[in-house]
């Protein structure tokens, strides 16, 4: 398979296989105009498989996100074709409206207007529990 | 600056805690001291579901320093029954009172008004998840029954999964030296993983899970003992299978040590016997009493007043 390289635009690279299409339902990149490319199974020396989205166009990414799913990720920043950065995203200390609480008994289950607030309460094992309730995140 | 209420215990350090303990010992001592301290102050007590002990026991600790108390103790008599969000609630009494006890059945409600006012708030239970003035009434107890709160071997019996006391007692006397802990519960009813991860294996403290009450009674200096609360299972099947689980009986405690205490945040159903409480061990209705010291204690210090 064969997808062309891009001139100015953000490859995501290194995404756990599998999750590349949750990530790109996360980022709305359903809603972009540019070319995107997502390819899934793609070969990894570190990973055996890994997801791969090419996003044809210089857009801001919530690296909240990204470091949410996996801190392995990166995301490359590609400027007149060449890599002008790469980052990788950390662990956020909060996540807004990314994840839903899903325990029945937290505030958020009655006030709709209340936002989805997620805090990291354990850095060594990605640990996120809801603001109001305590709840874990399952991911 | 923040308002500082009381929503979780965890928010207070232990210097805080020692020092409310203090004041609460000294209105024991001296309550004419403090029997005007509050004078012109309003607490409004939301209660969205229903409790006898713990409402009283917050505008009973309000009067007794001299404030006055408005509020409701039942949902469906407020706007709340309209629909009215908890936030809009909150700001809507705020204008009226200088703090706020909220109980809620949805957890984190409590947070929610506090997010949203400039008077303390403080967390009367919130679901099953925090209910920290119990925790204070709980500690002062231990303290005022045992004169210490460092090196005991606490017993926690009954239903420990949705016992939000026995997570906030665990969590609180984690931070003191020498504590040990002993979990009696049906397996269903298990203390949580994440009682277990974060707290008791993060701070290194020592615990044993067991089925058994009769085993481990010798060993203990307080039993606190939960009732296996209906209002927590979404099956009354299950409730009805769990209930009955630990009934505590004058002959299981014949093994106990002499100065062992029994505590329970009450009400209790049928899981301490009657014939206990003529026990000099059992000290949850000595508990109660505690509970609107500390509360006054908790009064003074979110309202920043001094009593010289």
């Amino acid at each position: 398979m064969i997808i062309g390289s891009i001139r100015d635009g953000i490859v995501i690279d290194h995404i756990p296989a599998g999750r590349g299409m949750e990530l790109y339902s996360y980022l709305k990149l359903g809603r972009l105009d540019c070319e995107v490319a997502l390819i899934k199974n793609a070969e990894s020396g570190k990973r055996g498989k890994k997801d791969i989205i090419k996003i044809g166009a210089p857009i801001d990414i919530n690296l909240d996100i990204l470091g949410y799913i996996d801190t392995g990720i990166t995301v490359n920043i590609i400027r007149d074709g060449q890599r002008a950065e790469k980052i990788h995203p950390a662990l956020p200390e909060t996540i807004v409206h990314l994840i839903k609480c899903k325990n029945p008994r937290c505030i958020t289950s009655c006030e709709q207007e209340l936002p989805h607030v997620f805090r990291l309460t354990d850095r060594e094992h990605g640990v996120y529990r809801c603001m109001y309730c305590d709840t874990k995140a399952e991911k | 600056m923040k308002t500082r209420g009381l929503i979780d215990i965890a928010e207070m350090t232990t210097e805080e805690l020692d020092a409310m303990m203090d004041v609460a010992l000294d209105i024991v001592e001296n309550p004419a001291k403090y029997a005007e301290s509050c004078k012109g102050k309003k607490l409004a007590t939301l209660f969205y579901e229903p409790s006898t002990r713990t409402r009283m026991s917050f505008e009973s600790a309000m009067l007794d320093l001299g404030g006055s108390v408005i509020g409701f103790s039942d949902a469906q008599s407020s706007s709340v029954s309209k629909g009215e969000s908890v936030a809009d609630t909150a700001r809507t009494v705020e204008c009226f009172v200088d703090v706020i006890a909220m109980r809620h059945p949805k957890e984190g409600a409590p947070l929610v008004a506090q997010m949203n006012v400039g008077i303390p708030v403080i967390n009367a239970g919130d679901g099953g998840h925090n209910h920290p003035t119990q925790t204070l009434t709980d500690l002062f107890t231990i303290k005022r029954e045992l004169g210490h709160l460092d090196n005991l071997v606490i017993g926690c019996c009954g239903d420990l999964k949705f016992g939000r006391t026995v997570h906030s007692l665990v969590t609180a006397m984690s931070r003191y030296p020498g504590v040990r802990f002993v979990f009696i519960s049906p397996e269903e009813l298990r203390i949580p993983e994440h009682v277990r991860s974060e707290v008791l294996d993060a701070h290194n403290i020592p615990y044993v899970e067991t089925t058994s009450l009769e085993d481990v009674m010798p060993e203990l200096d307080i039993l606190y003992m939960t009732r296996v609360q209906r209002e927590r299972f979404f099956n009354e099947a299950d409730y009805l299978r769990l209930r009955d689980s630990y009934i505590l009986t004058p002959d299981k405690l014949v093994t106990a040590k002499k100065e062992m205490r029994i505590l329970h945040p009450l009400p209790r159903v049928n899981e301490i016997s009657v014939a206990v409480d003529e026990d000099p061990r059992a000290a949850y209705f000595r508990q109660v009493r505690n509970g609107k010291f500390i509360r006054m204690a908790l009064f003074l210090k979110l309202l920043g007043i001094e009593v010289k």
